[in-house]
């Protein structure tokens, strides 16, 4: 790292000083009550997942042992309205190298699935949420590329239940945060 | 012996994207004696929904788990994701009651129940498991000997290992064998279980076509003529994006990038036009000539 970014590195962390009543003590334990990251205080931040994530090699802010360490500390408002979170591409290679069995992506996952029930979501998620909603597809396959299927000799592409999976949705409590998430 | 008989589950990005997959999958397993059975009423696998609510993948994955139960078929994927998110379901469910308990809540409202009698394959894991080697050997009649490739079997298919654990997520065997099977030489390069970044396109499209850019960049280096992927989001990644990470970074690169079934038919000696070899965005004319 170039000696001028260290520089402003420890400035931006002057101005982001922590305080205990940023904190929320609850906050790992509601982590840790959900499937895949009932391990998250396991993490002693040995940073093996950051060196090893492809994103973090490309992206300045997203490093999963920080956001780790985050979630243990009870920073609940700036991990959930902290964009970084969506820039983990699921590639598992934090679940498989970590020495604690942490499972960081599941909590990742825990802490993006939180702010969508918060009233927050990436249009791209959304648009592919009312897609499957819609034709049980996550793409609207258009009836051009369904009669081409026909053409290049291909079985007619089945038709979804969408009786079922509008009911699921619905049982699951997702189309009502579907209906109130904003992007 | 096996019986080879498979649901296919074809998922969304192969109808939408990629029918040259579907297609070329079709004409290479039709040749191995391997029995599709087209799944009705499919839907969408839950990929796309965990990440906004794991609860709704849980079921979506499930109910297509409960259709293959029904037939009492085993389900063969195409796409990684639709594979990993399809096993590690499945084995999730089998293994964690309380999991299981709260998914067929769900899933009773629509008249199902998850009982785990059935098991989720990739097709790389149907070829080098259930089908083998040896029987694909035998099929290959015009050995790509003069072939040099380089294979990216994703993460999807190999990882987390607790969920797969059919090989060493950091030194994947099963696509390079699968390739060394037809004559061509699979080369090694740096970092080939790298992520191609496709999941967060969308959110953030200058990550992913830097890591593509990346393993372009790696493939060059050993001197491959082609890559070999086994996932659609992959090979959108690779081969359709190849030109705008050529725009965007101002290099030529100009790497053909086949599905592995193309691949295994050129070398059971199919035509390019049934594998759909002209459906790929960067051309794979001097492939073909180097195959025939």
């Amino acid at each position: 790292m170039a000696e001028t970014e260290k520089i402003q590195e420890r400035g931006t962390k002057q101005k982001t000083v922590l305080k205990i009543t940023d904190m929320d003590p609850k906050f790992k334990y509601e982590i840790s009550k959900i499937p895949g990251a009932e391990k998250v205080m396991l993490c002693f931040q040995c940073g093996t997942c950051t060196a090893d994530c492809p994103i973090a090699r490309f992206d300045d802010f997203y490093r999963p042992r920080k956001l780790i360490r985050m979630t243990q500390l009870g920073l609940k408002d700036r991990l959930l309205s902290n964009d970084v979170i969506w820039l983990c591409s699921t590639c598992f290679t934090c679940i498989d190298h970590c020495p604690q069995d942490v499972g960081i992506a599941s909590i990742v996952r825990a802490l993006r699935n939180l702010t969508v029930e918060g009233g927050r979501m990436p249009v791209g998620y959304k648009e592919q949420a009312s897609n499957i909603l819609k034709t049980g597809y996550a793409y609207v396959i258009s009836d051009l590329r369904l009669k081409k299927r026909q053409q290049k000799g291909l079985p007619a592409l089945p038709k979804a239940n969408l009786e079922s999976v509008a009911k699921l949705f619905d049982i699951t409590g997702f189309s009502k945060t579907l209906e109130k998430v904003r992007t | 012996m096996t019986e080879l008989k498979y649901l296919l589950f074809l998922g969304c990005a192969i109808p939408y994207r990629l029918p040259s997959y579907e297609i070329s999958t079709r004409k290479v397993l039709s040749k191995l004696g391997v029995e599709l059975v087209e799944m009705p009423e499919f839907n969408c696998c839950g990929f796309p929904l965990d990440p906004v609510n794991h609860d709704m993948m849980l079921t979506l994955a499930a109910r297509n788990l409960c259709l293959a139960e029904q037939q009492n078929l085993n389900i063969m994927a195409l796409c990684n994701g639709c594979f990993g998110i399809l096993n590690h379901v499945n084995k999730e469910l089998k293994e964690d009651k309380e999991i299981k308990e709260t998914v067929n809540g769900y899933l009773k409202e629509i008249g199902m129940e998850f009982k785990g009698t059935i098991k989720v394959k990739h097709l790389i894991h149907v070829l080098a498991e259930d089908v083998g080697f040896e029987k694909i050997k035998e099929t290959v009649q015009n050995p790509l000997s003069q072939l040099r490739v380089v294979q990216h079997s994703g993460c999807h298919v190999v990882r987390p290992a607790k969920y797969i654990g059919f090989e060493d997520p950091e030194n994947p065997t099963t696509l390079k064998k699968l390739i060394q099977v037809t004559g061509a030489k699979c080369l090694d390069y740096m970092d080939e279980p790298e992520c191609c970044g496709a999941p967060i396109v969308g959110v953030n499209d200058k990550i992913p076509l830097q890591l593509a850019r990346e393993k372009l960049d790696h493939i060059r280096a050993v001197g491959a003529q082609a890559m070999i992927t086994c996932c659609p989001y992959c090979h959108i990644m690779y081969d359709l994006n190849q030109p705008r990470i050529e725009r965007i970074f101002n290099e030529k690169f100009g790497i053909p990038v086949l599905h592995y079934p193309q691949l295994l038919g050129l070398s059971m000696g199919i035509s390019p036009e049934e594998l759909a070899l002209k459906d790929l965005r960067v051309n794979a004319a001097e492939i073909v000539n180097i195959c025939s």
